[in-house]
């Protein structure tokens, strides 16, 4: 096991709570971590791939690197399924209504890899004009990955660090778990004009008022 | 066609196959240690049978030494400078204009100075192209091959991701460990650089010195040959001798920019 | 089997120095082939040579008249290309039509048309639709309708394809500028020497990458409904399917029942939406089918969602500048894609190459075709519901090429390979060892597995043959080109067709199958690896003989480049198709105009014909059997 253990502490030895035939068997570890241990490692990624960057995403699903060595077994196909959404690609503003709603549909906890220069920022497309700069801009985002295309052992190695980022996490103070700071997810943008954020709605009323 | 079903169990035959391969491969090298070529190097190559996974945190492919990532600036060790004149060339050959460069400038005369006051690399829009690297004229700027560049931020406005000069800046011996095959290459070129330039000033400092002579004793007039001083002056540091080298390349660079 | 019938296009441009600048004037007028002469003496006071290439149809009227006679006459019976650039200087937009002989090949005949520029966002006048002659028009000038507003008076379904309904402007015209604009051309003032780190979002007024028309208001505007595309396809319908593609148009019997039963039987027509995130649509296609219980009865196809905008950013990048690009059209094929651009590129500029050079491209070119026909026929089989054992053996294949590849270009995928001129480096021997030992030893192995892997899999063949059925006729209106149009029974192939490269000095053959159906295309795809493999090996053979290593750049090496004005299309066989390079210049460091004519999206063109009254099912499967990258369908 990899979650650190501690052996049963003295003061825990002559509890009567505790049965006496058990006294040597019983491994006292914070929720945290094993919580956090069993979430790390049965991560599920929502089968989902953009551009370039989902073809190197593949082969890291294929058997050279094979995916599920880290427990991220099986890309599911449903957002309903999934703990972990790739976006691996460049998001255009067509796509990005689709990648916040499907974001919205999973459940939480969820995670966010950003894989490429694309979902960082825009990448080599940036100045595109279909092209949004960084999936950040509309969801939270939890690893990047920069490079174009990222290698295998590049993605993996995000994996390594989300599992660090997960690790760090306490069941008290993550989001999800706290009341009255339910996620309703992100609002969802729209296709006018141009891609409307509706969190700017009144500021671009403002600006665009004749 | 054969019997119905013989195509499946065809099929079903080959998937087996590449099972028990595996193993096969496996058993062939239990035990064994020395001279045996490292397991995910033997297993991934063509000659390799069966399917097999590299443990990737804990086992890695090399990288082959074309690899591009991200690129870094390239600093002699010697004379601890920036090989980079600051020529621009690099942030011109970038398609995606991922890279900025401010030149220094002479406190004094304001005239640019080969050395790079700034220099930014936007690794969210790099595309790893490589151009810059190909056609720096200096070998001054260089593909990483570090791929475990992953990070999630831990700060508001985390800028990691734009890296300014001195998270650019290499030592040479880091780009020679990882390209081990320009070493060679990149010494040879530096040293014949070297002779041409130490050559060259000689040369000139001769030329300058017959030309005085001519001069002196043709008007007595006095002479100041407007040739750059480095040239003129004999320079005994081999380091002199690559600055020269290095300023006249920059001009040649600069010349060729133009164009 | 193709014939050899013409040598490769010329450009007909002349290097006209010095360029006027947008093309302000006329600067080289075309060159008359036979064909043109021929028009030009039929249709005489409609037709003139146009700049640089091709005829200009000075008489809109007559134009229809003109095509019909190309097509019938001239027998030129495949529409390859559709664009149209913008010459502001000029106040015109252009028209290009580039017509081309199929199976024959040999240099395309261009049409072009000119309209007067309209002023800001409006559309242009209407200009005759070749879709009634060529059906194959119908994706290439909705996209052409979709970048520069050209209306197409005919067209069948005249709508925005890339951007959607309600975009503000038309992206590819000169005078249409993206929020990020920065300069018409590249490398970028700010960048040096004075450079400092600035974000784009910085720069702008709106701190991100958007445009507002002035008065718009958020919340008083109602997007474009999504619906559209469904409400257009629900209207109502007799239940007969109009299209005749061969799969008839009898309704389903179900066993037992007889016509007038089944008359009574009546299911509701439903419809289906598929994608843009679906994981049989080979990344972000959408597709929209209709069915009457199983049977597909109307499809239609929503693309865009990865349109990068890579012409636009094509235009303001310099000549080199654009080669990784191209890398990122077909992600699988990166190579291949670079080399139908630099073609093009060195055929203006009249670069020579070394022998190296040509064996070299032809090495890593057929290696990448290997690769993207490992990654085809595994994805094929896994729409097949084979799911992903096949696909993982041939990922392992694939990662073998790439590895050499790799150890080469020095990336997985994005090669960036070529230069004009050259290549960016040679083999070292222990490479050149490895290409031959996965050239003689390994891929014949595993290409021998594979075909006895799957070829007489019984079900690959129940769910296959004669599935997608398409005629040769069909394929050839459609524009279809590539491993499906000779599945047809059409040896069209552009290594034949319009020889490129050093293909004339190898022994290959171009593998025809005849049904039409997505296992011939499957077929064709196995054999064609076989050519393939024939192909690197002699390559490597005579490459150790007859080239020098290390002489890998023909003529100088440089990263400015002008290239004297002209226009220039070329075109590759890519393992997807024909990958043609419309390139305009105008003597300048960056293309005036830069189109690719991409094959994946002009074979989606053929995909509803294809699809309707086939399961839905299948409908997957031959999607799969087009084999298609999105890259490359939306750039
Ligand atoms: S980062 Fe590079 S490889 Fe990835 S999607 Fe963008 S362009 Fe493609």
């Amino acid at each position: 096991m990899a979650t650190q253990t501690t052996n049963i502490p003295d003061e825990l030895k002559n509890d009567p709570r505790v049965p006496e035939d058990l006294n040597n068997n019983i491994f006292i570890t914070t929720l945290d971590k094993i919580y956090n241990w069993g979430r790390k490692r049965s991560m599920w990624p929502l089968l989902f791939g953009l551009a370039c960057c989902a073809i190197e995403m593949i082969c890291t699903a294929a058997s050279r690197h094979d995916l599920s060595r880290f427990g991220w077994e099986l890309m599911r196909a449903s957002p309903r399924q999934a703990d972990l959404m790739i976006v691996s690609g460049t998001v255009t503003k067509k796509m990005i209504p689709q990648i916040v709603r499907l974001y919205n549909q999973m459940p939480e906890p969820r995670y966010v890899v950003a894989m490429g220069s694309c979902a960082t920022s825009g990448g080599p497309f940036k100045e595109g004009y279909n092209v949004v700069s960084g999936i950040d801009k509309f969801i939270p985002v939890d690893v990047y990955i920069p490079g174009c295309p990222p290698r295998p052992e590049a993605l993996l190695h995000s994996f390594v660090k989300l599992q660090e980022k997960i690790e760090k996490q306490s069941i008290r103070t993550v989001r999800w778990y706290t009341t009255g700071k339910t996620d309703n997810g992100m609002l969802v943008p729209y296709l006018g004009p141009d891609l409307v954020d509706l969190r700017r709605a009144d500021e671009i009323k403002q600006k665009t008022a004749l | 066609m054969g019997i119905i079903g013989s195509g499946i169990l065809t099929g079903l035959g080959v998937t087996l196959r590449h099972f028990v391969e595996t193993y096969i491969e496996d058993f062939k090298y239990m035990g064994k240690k020395a001279g045996v070529q490292p397991r995910m190097l033997r297993r991934q190559s063509p000659k390799a049978h069966g399917i097999v996974t590299v443990e990737y945190p804990m086992e890695k492919l090399p990288v082959p030494e074309n690899f591009r990532y991200i690129p870094f600036l390239v600093k002699d060790d010697k004379t601890n400078e920036d090989r980079c004149t600051s020529c621009g060339i690099c942030a011109k050959v970038c398609p995606p204009q991922c890279i900025w460069i401010a030149r220094t400038e002479d406190p004094v005369t304001k005239r640019p100075v080969p050395a790079p006051k700034d220099f930014f690399i936007d690794s969210t829009i790099c595309m790893n192209c490589g151009y810059c690297a190909e056609f720096c004229p200096f070998d001054a700027i260089k593909m990483n091959t570090d791929y475990e560049i992953a990070y999630y931020p831990e700060t508001e406005n985390d800028m990691r991701l734009v890296y300014d000069k001195n998270r650019l800046t290499m030592n040479e011996s880091f780009h020679w460990n990882i390209h081990p095959s320009v070493k060679a290459a990149e010494l040879e070129a530096k040293a014949a650089d070297e002779a041409k330039a130490k050559a060259a000033a000689e040369a000139a400092a001769k030329k300058a010195a017959a030309d005085a002579a001519k001069k002196v004793a043709l008007a007595a007039a006095p002479v100041v040959p407007d040739a750059p001083v480095a040239s003129v002056a004999p320079t005994p540091a081999a380091g002199g001798a690559a600055m020269a080298a290095r300023a006249a390349a920059a001009a040649r660079a600069a010349a060729a920019a133009k164009k | 089997m193709s014939e050899v019938t013409a040598t490769p296009a010329k450009p007909a441009a002349k290097p006209a120095a010095p360029a006027a600048h947008g093309a302000a004037k006329p600067v080289a007028a075309a060159k008359m082939t036979p064909e043109m002469s021929a028009i030009a003496a039929k249709f005489g006071g409609a037709v003139e040579a146009a700049q640089y290439e091709g005829l200009l149809v000075t008489d809109h009227s007559k134009f229809i008249e003109i095509a019909t006679y190309v097509r019938d006459v001239l027998k030129y019976n495949q529409l390859t290309n559709n664009t149209a650039t913008d010459y502001i200087k000029d106040g015109v937009i252009e028209v290009v039509n580039q017509f081309t002989r199929v199976p024959q090949g040999g240099a395309p005949l261009t049409l072009k048309l000119r309209v007067p520029r309209p002023s800001g966002n409006d559309k242009t006048q209407p200009v005759p639709s070749l879709c009634p002659l060529y059906p194959g028009a119908e994706f290439q000038e909705r996209e052409t309708y979709d970048m520069y507003g050209v209306v197409f008076e005919g067209h069948p379904d005249l709508r925005r394809i890339l951007m959607w309904e309600g975009f503000n402007g038309w992206p590819l015209r000169k005078d249409w500028k993206e929020a990020y604009y920065e300069g018409d051309t590249k490398p970028f003032e700010s960048r040096w020497p004075g450079g400092d780190h600035k974000l784009a979002e910085e720069r702008v007024p709106w701190e991100d990458n958007v445009n507002y028309p002035p008065g718009f208001d958020p919340f008083a505007f109602k997007p474009h409904p999504d619906g559209d595309i469904y409400d257009s396809m629900l209207a109502p319908s007799d239940g007969t399917v109009s299209i005749d593609n061969g799969h008839g148009v009898a309704p389903t019997l179900i066993e037992g029942l007889n016509a007038s039963e089944m008359a009574e039987l009546k299911t509701d027509e439903i419809i289906v939406n598929m994608g843009p995130q679906h994981p049989s649509t080979h990344g972000v296609l959408r597709m929209v089918v209709k069915l009457d219980g199983e049977k597909v009865t109307d499809l239609k196809l929503a693309l865009g969602y990865l349109h990068r905008n890579h012409e636009k950013i094509g235009e303001r990048n310099t000549w080199l500048h654009n080669i990784p690009y191209t890398d990122r059209l077909d992600y699988i094929t990166g190579i291949y894609n670079e080399w139908g651009y630099v073609l093009g590129v060195e055929r203006m500029m009249g670069l020579k190459t070394t022998d190296r050079v040509e064996y070299l491209r032809v090495i890593t070119g057929e290696l990448t075709r290997l690769a993207s026909h490992f990654w085809a026929i595994g994805f094929l089989l896994n729409d097949l519901g084979a799911f992903f054992t096949p696909a993982l053996y041939f990922i392992t294949e694939r990662d073998l090429i790439i590895d050499l590849l790799e150890a080469v270009t020095g990336s997985r995928m994005m090669c960036n390979y070529m230069r004009f001129g050259g290549v960016s480096r040679d083999f070292t021997s222990a490479q050149w060892a490895m290409a031959r030992e996965l050239a003689f030893e390994r891929l014949p192995r595993t290409i021998d597995e594979l075909d006895h892997f799957l070829t007489e899999n019984e079900i690959l063949k129940a769910r296959s043959i004669g599935t997608g059925y398409m005629s040769a006729d069909r394929c050839i209106a459609h524009s279809l080109t590539g491993p499906c149009l000779r599945a047809a029974g059409i040896g069209y192939d552009v290594r034949r067709a319009d020889p490129y490269g050093y293909y004339d000095r190898f022994d290959f053959n171009i593998p025809v199958l005849y049904n039409g159906d997505v296992y011939d295309r499957y077929l064709v795809r196995v054999q064609e690896m076989r050519e393939s493999l024939k192909i690197i090996q002699q390559a490597l053979n005579q490459a150790e003989t007859q080239s020098k290593v290390g002489d890998i750049q023909g003529g100088k090496k440089a990263y400015n480049h002008r290239v004297p004005a002209g226009q220039c299309y070329a075109r590759v066989e890519t393992p997807k198709g024909e990958l043609g390079y419309y390139l305009v210049s105008d003597g300048n460091q960056n293309p005036y105009k830069y189109h690719i004519r991409s094959c994946s999206y002009i074979n989606l063109n053929s995909m509803k014909e294809m699809a309707v009254g086939q399961k839905v099912a299948d409908s997957v499967v031959i999607l799969g059997s087009l084999d298609i990258v999105l890259g490359e369908v939306d750039r």
